[in-house]
């Protein structure tokens, strides 16, 4: 091998920098994402009213196919209120519905989708409740 | 055992029968099942065939009464004021007779109808020119008859600013949302129920498509104490077909062929 000498340091060099990411991080664990349900408009509700549209776990893995419907249906169809797995009724409205409960985005929308480093666009245009916290 | 032509045929046409027949129920089934029981349209919503406007001339006369009007539907709708008319995002405004209705005008025109405060909107047009133009299908129209924008579509490419013969339509150059030099924000009065746009939308009026699915009338409709009307132009007995019939209407340039759904009402009944 010809500069066998340069070639390995480069090599090194080169590995050093490739895997100083992981080493750096090893042992630390990011904090893992704590969405808040919290909020005073959600405390108030009677326990067995602070129900979502559909359960927790259809809206943790769905919500953005549920939110994606909502948009379509509303705005090309015309066709705005949603009928639940119960039968209950609801106005199919991101700032009316979802976030007259969730007045907190930071907390419940913000947290997860940080973590998951996603950015959805819905606040460049839908205006966020004022922050509340519990 | 062997089965001749004509049995052979039976059993294929039974079965072809009962095929067809079967997935058609159970397909019908489910699409019951699915969509029509999870979203329905709001009962309180008001429809049509096809909504349009009648405006009453006669009944603005004074600045005030145009200013009441605009105001009535830029704050609910969160209409940014970028104090420039380069930069001017409108729904809803006013113009003089020469500039409204181009090619007729007349030297000799009263006074009073050359300085009268015209109200101009997107005319909702049945044959709509920016809806044929869309790449994204972002602006469409509706069954009811409303033009329709989708902003979460919108590219900013302007074709349909470009295609619509009445200026109806404003492109966001600027961040609505923003402020200007003074530290003040475009947007005056923020309607929380209501979204902003975003810079690089065209946006128009939309016929208050939220309120009429919560069964209210437009805005400009219940601000203009009766100079704006609104109804449905396909049903005989409605208020806006009862007022063109009465009276003497024109449109904006309707040579153009594309059927703009909003009739003015120039000299009011006894000149008509």
């Amino acid at each position: 091998m010809y500069n066998a000498g340069k070639i390995l340091i480069g090599l090194a060099i080169f590995f050093g920098l490739a895997t100083f990411p992981f080493f750096y991080n090893m042992g630390k664990a990011v904090a893992k994402p704590d969405p808040k349900l919290d909020t005073p408009e959600i405390m108030k509700l009677a326990k067995q009213d602070r129900k979502c549209v559909e359960p927790k776990e259809f809206m943790r893995a769905e919500h953005m196919q549920l939110l994606n419907n909502w948009r379509d249906s509303v705005v090309r169809d015309n066709v705005r209120v949603y009928v639940n797995s119960e039968g209950k009724k609801f106005d199919m409205s991101l700032q009316n519905t979802c976030m007259r409960c969730h007045s907190n985005k930071k907390k419940f929308c913000d947290e997860c989708h940080n973590y998951m480093a996603v950015k959805p666009y819905c606040w460049d245009c839908h205006i966020a409740p004022k922050e509340k916290e519990s | 055992m062997s089965i001749n032509r004509r049995q052979f045929l039976k059993i294929a046409g039974i079965s072809t029968i009962l095929g067809i027949g079967g997935t058609a129920v159970v397909n019908g089934l489910r699409k019951g099942d699915l969509e029509a029981s999870q979203m329905e349209p709001n009962p309180e919503g008001l429809t049509a065939k096809r909504w349009g406007f009648v405006v009453d001339m006669s009944k603005f006369k004074s600045e005030a009464d145009v200013k009441r009007v605009i105001a009535s539907c830029h704050d609910i709708h969160n209409v940014p004021d970028f104090g420039n008319p380069k930069d001017e995002v409108k729904w809803i405004w006013k113009d003089d007779y020469e500039h409204v209705f181009p090619g007729q005008e007349n030297e000799y025109a009263t006074e009073e109808m050359k300085g009268k405060p015209f109200m101009v909107f997107c005319n909702h047009c049945a044959y709509p020119a920016c809806v044929r133009v869309c790449p994204t299908k972002a602006t469409f129209k509706r069954k009811d008859g409303i033009v329709m924008m989708d902003m979460h579509r919108c590219i900013g490419c302007r074709f349909c600013m470009a295609a619509c013969p009445f200026g109806a339509r404003s492109f966001n150059f600027r961040d609505p949302r923003g402020t200007d030099a003074n530290g003040q924000p475009f947007i005056k009065h923020l309607d929380p129920e209501f979204p902003t746009r975003t810079k690089g939308v065209v946006e128009k009026c939309t016929g208050c498509y939220e309120r009429l699915a919560k069964g209210k009338m437009p805005a400009c409709v219940e601000a203009s104490n009766g100079g704006i009307v609104f109804g449905d132009l396909e049903d005989p007995n409605s208020e806006v077909r009862k007022l063109i019939g009465k009276n003497y209407t024109i449109r904006r340039r309707p040579e153009l062929g594309t059927q703009p759904s909003i009739y003015y009402i120039i000299g009011g009944n006894e000149n008509a």
